[in-house]
């Protein structure tokens, strides 16, 4: 499938690009045929079912997974460990160990490791970086706070000052409200659209809708036509509106598809 | 009790016993924190086949030993991570075929002196000066590069996917610590032992984590718990005339017990 939708212009730098993509494990397709590219400055959403191969897309976008077949490239080059110093990463939530012995501001500073280099210790500069991303979170006063002591919400946040220490130029989040309860996730959007305000970030936002295949590719409301949400959900959809602030929910596009 | 530093043995013993105790406190802390208890107790029991190598040979068995292990630890983290087998399914493999292979080998060698016992639950008459030698050397390498890679393996071990997305070099960093760690077991046989030296690769990192949440105190504890174990061990196995491994684990064991019970309070 070509890419279509949404043109955002083409001054803009691509950062992330795909092109016929495959990838497969034990025989079967996990993604089809994938044309994507992502802008600078744009809010890429991706949406779909459970398996319907979002991580997998994202982890392909890192250079984590290769594809069996098509082009993959970070910031014009195919991805390795030095385009992947200009991401930053958001992980599923349920991944980091609870119990694992550091603070907050410990974990902040992971994402400065990279700049600090090997056999180096992070220095008053590095601690002052993360200190300052805590507090543009909310979190400076639960900085020394042992990480597994802090509710769902304040981890991703955590995670999410983490991602952003290094200054990435994209920042990738697989599932940023897993794990995480309404009031939380409510609180986690208004941060990443305050991180976006301060990042000059343009609100010509795209979504994908992934199963396997992308059905449609563009404008965030159109990727809710009961067309396209059969073809990536399968015929007995039922969707609930359950966030008033989604802009693409409107009752008129939430009916019963069956 | 002071009579018995009059004792070579036992001084070499309690030296040994000081020099090894923060190598195995520190390398606990991250076989805790990163789940590897299992290949810990492999990589131990692989280091059979290598010392039964040594004998074959006749040559050092702690030089085949480290051979052995580090080949074995690295194959278990390899295959672990490339093939369609999961760890501890390497780890079962590999650990009965070093094991089976250490029978074959001493039933080949022509020396039928060789302290068995002493090499599976520690003998604290075996230590010579030429040990204290080896285990001051790698034991030193393995704090000192434990100590340069701190702030790399603690990333690895609390998110290894975002580690590797930030540029870290994940893969090479296991494989560095599953050496380590090899070299960590060897240098301990001779005073713990094959069977129980994987038991303080877990306790003391096990039990310092029960009753703090930061990881310099938790290495810290980790290390008077085993450096309490080993000394007191080492005095219960004299006085009582039982193999050092064994009195070592023990104790460590009850000092886990009431630091979790003590954690729980906490709590």
């Amino acid at each position: 499938m070509k890419e279509h939708g949404a043109d955002i212009g083409n001054k803009k730098a691509v950062y992330a690009e795909l092109e016929n993509v495959w990838v497969g494990y034990y025989n079967k397709w996990v993604l089809k045929s994938i044309y994507l590219k992502c802008y600078q400055g744009e809010i890429f959403g991706i949406v779909g079912p459970n398996g319907g191969g979002k991580s997998t897309l994202l982890k392909v976008i890192l250079g984590l997974v290769r594809p069996q077949k098509g082009v993959v490239k970070l910031f014009g080059h195919r991805p390795d460990k030095h385009s992947r110093l200009e991401v930053g990463y958001l992980p599923q939530i349920s991944k980091a160990d609870r119990s694992f012995p550091v603070t907050a501001l410990d974990v902040v500073l992971m994402g400065l490791y990279n700049r600090i280099g090997f056999f180096k210790r992070p220095g008053s500069k590095s601690k002052e970086v993360a200190m300052e991303m805590l507090a543009r979170i909310n979190m400076a006063e639960h900085a020394e706070k042992p990480f597994g002591m802090l509710s769902g919400g304040q981890q991703q946040r955590v995670h999410i000052a983490r991602a952003l220490a290094s200054k990435p130029k994209l920042l990738v989040l697989d599932e940023p409200s897993t794990g995480v309860d309404s009031v939380a996730q409510e609180d986690f959007y208004e941060l990443l659209a305050k991180f976006r305000d301060e990042m000059n970030i343009s609100h010509a936002d795209r979504i994908a809708c992934l199963n396997l295949e992308i059905h449609y590719h563009g404008e965030p409301d159109s990727c809710f036509e009961p067309e396209i949400m059969q073809k990536v959900y399968g015929k007995n959809l039922n969707i609930m509106v359950h966030d008033s602030r989604c802009a693409t929910c409107s009752l008129k596009k939430h009916e019963h598809n069956d | 009790m002071i009579e018995i530093f009059s004792l070579e043995f036992m001084r070499n013993a309690f030296m040994a016993g000081i020099m090894l105790s923060p190598v195995l406190a520190v390398v606990s802390f991250f076989v805790v924190l990163r789940h590897l208890s299992f290949v810990g107790v492999g990589v131990a029991h692989s280091a059979f086949g290598g010392i039964a190598l040594g004998f074959l040979l006749g040559i050092s068995p702690t030089i085949t030993a480290i051979i052995f292990a580090i080949a074995v630890s690295n194959a278990i983290g390899y295959i672990g991570r490339r093939g369609k087998l999961s760890a501890d399914t390497a780890i079962g493999i590999f650990f009965a075929f070093a094991m089976a292979l250490g029978v074959v080998f001493i039933g080949m060698s022509d020396q039928y002196n060789v302290d068995l016992f002493g090499y599976l639950f520690g003998n604290i008459l075996a230590i010579t000066d030429k040990d204290l030698i080896i285990i001051a050397l790698l034991g030193g390498f393995v704090l000192i590069s434990i100590f340069l890679l701190f702030k790399e393996l603690l990333f690895v071990s609390f998110d290894r996917e975002v580690a590797l997305v930030s540029g870290m070099p994940v893969a090479l960093l296991d494989h560095f610590f599953l050496t380590i760690l090899a070299m960590s077991v060897v240098i301990s046989i001779k005073i713990i032992g094959i069977i129980l030296v994987s038991a303080l690769l877990v306790i003391p990192g096990a039990a310092a984590s029960q009753i703090t949440d930061r990881y310099i105190p938790m290495i810290a504890i980790a290390i008077a718990v085993a450096l309490i174990s080993t000394a007191g061990g080492l005095l219960f196995s004299y006085y009582a005339d039982l193999a050092s491994g064994a009195t070592i684990v023990i104790l460590s064991s009850i000092i886990f017990f009431i630091l979790f019970i003590a954690g729980r309070f906490r709590r």
